[in-house]
């Protein structure tokens, strides 16, 4: 049952996420970007972590992407960016960074070393509770100034758009 | 039999039974609509179909299946064909977390009468439901069609904004009832209808109010249904779709009001409890059946409410939509925690 659904979700994740690069249109990049999202929840939900996998959707799927989609059909950038080129050190540059970072995280993947298999996560991993105390205890700091952060960056975004307040 | 096939089966029952149980539910709640609309305008409604015009459902039903489909020449294929499964689906996900009773007894076997009785159940009620809107968001955008895209767009800025009203108004209820998990949030509220969440089992009424307005302003239903308002777009996001396509927006929409009507129930009135302890601890058949019976009872009563004020109240304006949702609600949702917070912190509730 758990091999059928990741097989599924990894077909889905994967074609939706070459969709998004080799596709045309934005919209529909979007669009399959979403697919993308909503397929890595599902990753998370067999991995235990649903509660990861519902804010995933919720948030980013259900949200953010929402967003994104709002502001390619407001402004409506299909032209502008078609016939806008990339420079020259940015085509050659981006395939040559590209293949970096796969190198870098198949050595972190494989070169690990931890050959022994993780211990099986208990029962509870991965609920609201458990998030949530870990949240509020072991990593209360940087959670708290994730927060201010993303203060900060509201802030900002909302002076940006609007200079005369 | 074998032993891993039948947690399955039952499950496939269930979720065959509850999806029929809604698409006859919407049946029913067309009639309804009609029938009370038109007596809220000293009009008679479909009374010529069967008695007092209860066939008119079904004879919608079949001219929807007749009627001719029709694709724009310049749609996006693709896009436009999956934009009202993506809406009826994911209507139909979020009721799977809503409990309807505690336990039926069925051949010897335990059905617990809940699809998905998850830790975080009602997060999937919020997020199927937030995935709803990119069926009306693709419609538009594939329709092709300047009122179907302005359909869209107000659509997707609508349901973001009220979203936040929506989820803020229920974490009200989560810090009152301390879990996730829809079953466990009704039971929590046991015993007299005093228990319940809106009175004194969390002193939610704020909350509840919040969530409601804000529950029809999800479902693109008056007075907030910008994304179609007929006299601006014509028909919005649907404008383009005919036959079977259109009637899946149509069912996707009235699915939503059940599943928000049902999400109201549950976090606030007790769900399928009578808030008689003597009933609701029965147990058997007959104990089922009396709490399927009630919440469907308490869900019907705010199906009703839902028509009356589609046909009461004029439609808002965009500007004063967006308005409402985010200088009102938003504080309000947000006072509603904070007083919450402190009903908790001090042991109140």
């Amino acid at each position: 049952m758990e091999q059928i659904a990741f097989i599924v979700l990894s077909g889905l994740a994967l074609i939706s996420a070459l969709v998004v690069v080799f596709h045309r249109n934005q919209v529909i990049s979007a669009l399959a970007l979403a697919g993308n999202l909503v397929a890595i929840a599902g990753f998370y939900m067999l991995l235990n972590a649903q509660f990861l996998a519902l804010l995933q959707v919720i948030v980013y799927a259900g949200a953010i992407m929402v967003l994104v989609l709002f502001v390619i059909m407001l402004l409506n950038v299909a032209e502008e960016a078609r016939s806008h080129d990339s420079s020259p050190i940015q085509r050659y540059l981006s395939p040559i960074l590209a293949i970096v970072f796969v190198v870098a995280l198949g050595a972190a993947l494989f070169g690990s070393g931890s050959a022994e298999p993780f211990a099986p996560a208990s029962d509870s991993f991965g609920t609201v509770d458990q998030v949530g105390i870990s949240l509020f205890t072991t990593f209360f700091y940087a959670f708290e100034v994730i927060s201010l952060l993303l203060v900060v960056a509201m802030v900002g975004s909302v002076l940006l758009a609007k200079r005369r307040l | 039999m074998p032993q891993g096939l039948e947690p399955i089966l039952i499950n496939a029952a269930k979720i065959f039974a509850i999806a029929n149980a809604l698409m006859a539910s919407v049946a029913i709640l067309t009639w309804i609509e009609r029938r009370l609309s038109a007596i809220i305008q000293f009009r008679l409604g479909p009374n010529r179909v069967g008695p007092a015009g209860l066939f008119q459902p079904l004879a919608d039903g079949i001219k929807f299946f007749m009627k001719e489909e029709t694709i724009p020449a310049d749609a996006r294929k693709g896009v436009f064909i999956i934009a009202p499964f993506i809406a009826l689906v994911s209507a139909l996900t979020a009721f799977a977390v809503i409990p309807i009773g505690t336990q039926i007894e069925i051949a010897g076997r335990v059905i617990d009468l809940v699809i998905l009785d998850l830790d975080g159940g009602l997060l999937v009620a919020l997020a199927a439901s937030s995935l709803g809107v990119y069926g009306i968001v693709c419609a538009g955008w594939a329709s092709n069609s300047k009122y179907a895209l302005m359909g869209g767009l107000r659509a997707s800025a609508q349901m973001i904004s009220y979203e936040l009203a929506l989820g803020l108004s229920i974490v009200g209820v989560l810090s009152v009832s301390g879990t996730l998990r829809p079953t466990e949030i009704v039971a929590l509220q046991a015993g007299s209808p005093w228990q319940w969440n809106i009175f004194g089992g969390g002193w939610q009424l704020l909350g509840f109010m919040i969530f409601m307005v804000a529950g029809y302003a999800e479902t693109n239903r008056l007075p907030f249904d910008m994304p179609e308002a007929e006299s601006e777009l014509v028909a919005g996001y649907h404008t383009e779709y005919s036959s079977m396509k259109f009637s899946m927006f149509f069912m996707a929409e009235y699915i939503a009001m059940i599943t928000i009507s049902g999400m109201a129930v549950t976090l606030f009135l007790g769900g399928y409890l009578t808030g008689i302890p003597a009933l609701d601890t029965m147990g058997g058949i007959l104990g089922a059946l009396i709490q399927i019976g009630t919440f469907v009872t308490k869900v019907g009563f705010f199906l009703i409410l839902f028509v009356w004020v589609r046909w009461t109240l004029p439609r808002f304006r965009y500007d004063q939509l967006m308005d409402l949702g985010w200088k009102r609600l938003f504080p309000l949702a947000l006072l509603n925690l904070l007083v919450t917070a402190l009903l908790v912190a001090f042991d109140i509730v």
